[in-house]
């Protein structure tokens, strides 16, 4: 797999820690050769991403900040990396939020406020990502964003975060078809519970691992290198023929009934 | 067995929170001694439950303060 991604350029968004999937995804499309330039927002992650960086031994073209709660940030950071680098061929978007009491209890408290929030920072991000990003995508691409089981059925707990995933999910079917005119390729992947920063936010998150290892067909939980290879399928030529999908990387959980 | 509890739980938070040796004492506070974040303390719980291998409910890893607080858990559950 050494090569599939030479001479491919890729935006990786959303490393907070070692732990980030977006991390498994960046070793992963390091291993296939791929170019990567990455973007931040708090000054922690900048900080960790460097630590990371030097730690692999992974030299990124380019690192940019960027806060997805702004358009004229995401516009920004994307002309940055336009002067910088010029065409890109993908755009990883793992990022999401929900404030931290809107993950436990019922749903129906959810307040108004948070659920906008989920929703801007976790869906609407990616629209205008994919709207800044379409501009340096001259040679056609793909854009890969990160989703859950919680999109389609109800995960205790996961509430307002659920909600923002569904709406994320619509989102990539409907920018799919948008893109696919440019020969841009936008698709999901839906990873399995994953030991991250964020999932630690979701109250109960140790039980949805157990649940895993004792049901799903594979009886073990998935890792961010088995996302971070799935991930790469989507980024490399292979899956060429696909588009508006979301690709569960779960141990086949998804298909259990009971 | 105390010590070696404590001498594990020290080389993380050096390791994690890139303070001095000597910062990291039984009496700290991960927040106002250690400098640590709530993102901080989330990741440390999470390295600590990889090292001794084991899990901190969250109701027991929001009572985690100090530096003491952890070890002392981790003892009571060894």
């Amino acid at each position: 797999m050494a090569n599939l991604l030479e001479g491919k350029k890729i935006v990786v968004m959303g490393v907070a820690s070692e732990r980030s999937i977006a991390w498994g995804i960046t070793k992963s499309l390091h291993n296939a050769g791929a170019n990567l330039i990455f973007t931040y927002r708090q000054e922690r992650s900048y900080q960790k991403l460097t630590k990371l960086l030097e730690k692999y031994d992974i030299q990124a073209e380019l690192v940019v900040s960027c806060d997805v709660a702004s358009d004229e940030s995401v516009q920004q950071a994307f002309k940055e990396i336009k002067e910088k680098i010029g065409v890109i061929h993908g755009v990883i978007h793992s990022v999401a939020f929900a404030k931290r009491e809107e993950l436990k209890g019922e749903y129906a408290d959810t307040s108004r406020d948070g659920f906008l929030l989920a929703q801007e920072i976790s869906a609407y991000s990616l629209v205008s990502v994919t709207k800044a990003a379409k501009e340096l995508m001259t040679e056609g691409g793909s854009i890969v964003t990160q989703t859950y089981l919680g999109a389609e059925r109800v995960i205790q707990n996961y509430n307002v975060m659920g909600v923002a995933k569904a709406s994320l999910e619509a989102s990539m079917r409907y920018l799919a078809e948008d893109m696919g005119k440019y020969n841009i390729r936008v698709n999901a992947v839906s990873a399995g519970p994953i030991r991250t920063l964020s999932a630690k936010g979701v109250s109960g998150f140790n039980e949805k691992m157990s649940i895993i290892e004792e049901k799903a067909p594979l009886r073990r939980n998935v890792d961010q290198d088995q996302v971070g290879d799935a991930t790469l399928f989507f980024m490399s030529e292979l899956s060429r023929g696909i588009t508006g999908e979301v690709l569960h990387v779960d141990s086949g959980y998804h298909i259990i009934g009971g | 067995m105390m010590a070696d509890v404590f001498d594990r739980v020290k080389t993380i938070i050096i390791d994690r929170l890139d303070v001095e040796e000597e910062k990291v004492t039984m009496e700290a506070s991960f927040k106002d001694d250690l400098d640590a974040d709530s993102l901080d303390v989330v990741e440390l719980v999470m390295e600590l439950e990889d090292e001794f291998d084991m899990e901190i409910a969250d109701e027991e890893a929001e009572k985690i303060n100090t530096v003491g607080d952890a070890v002392n858990y981790i003892n009571s559950l060894q």
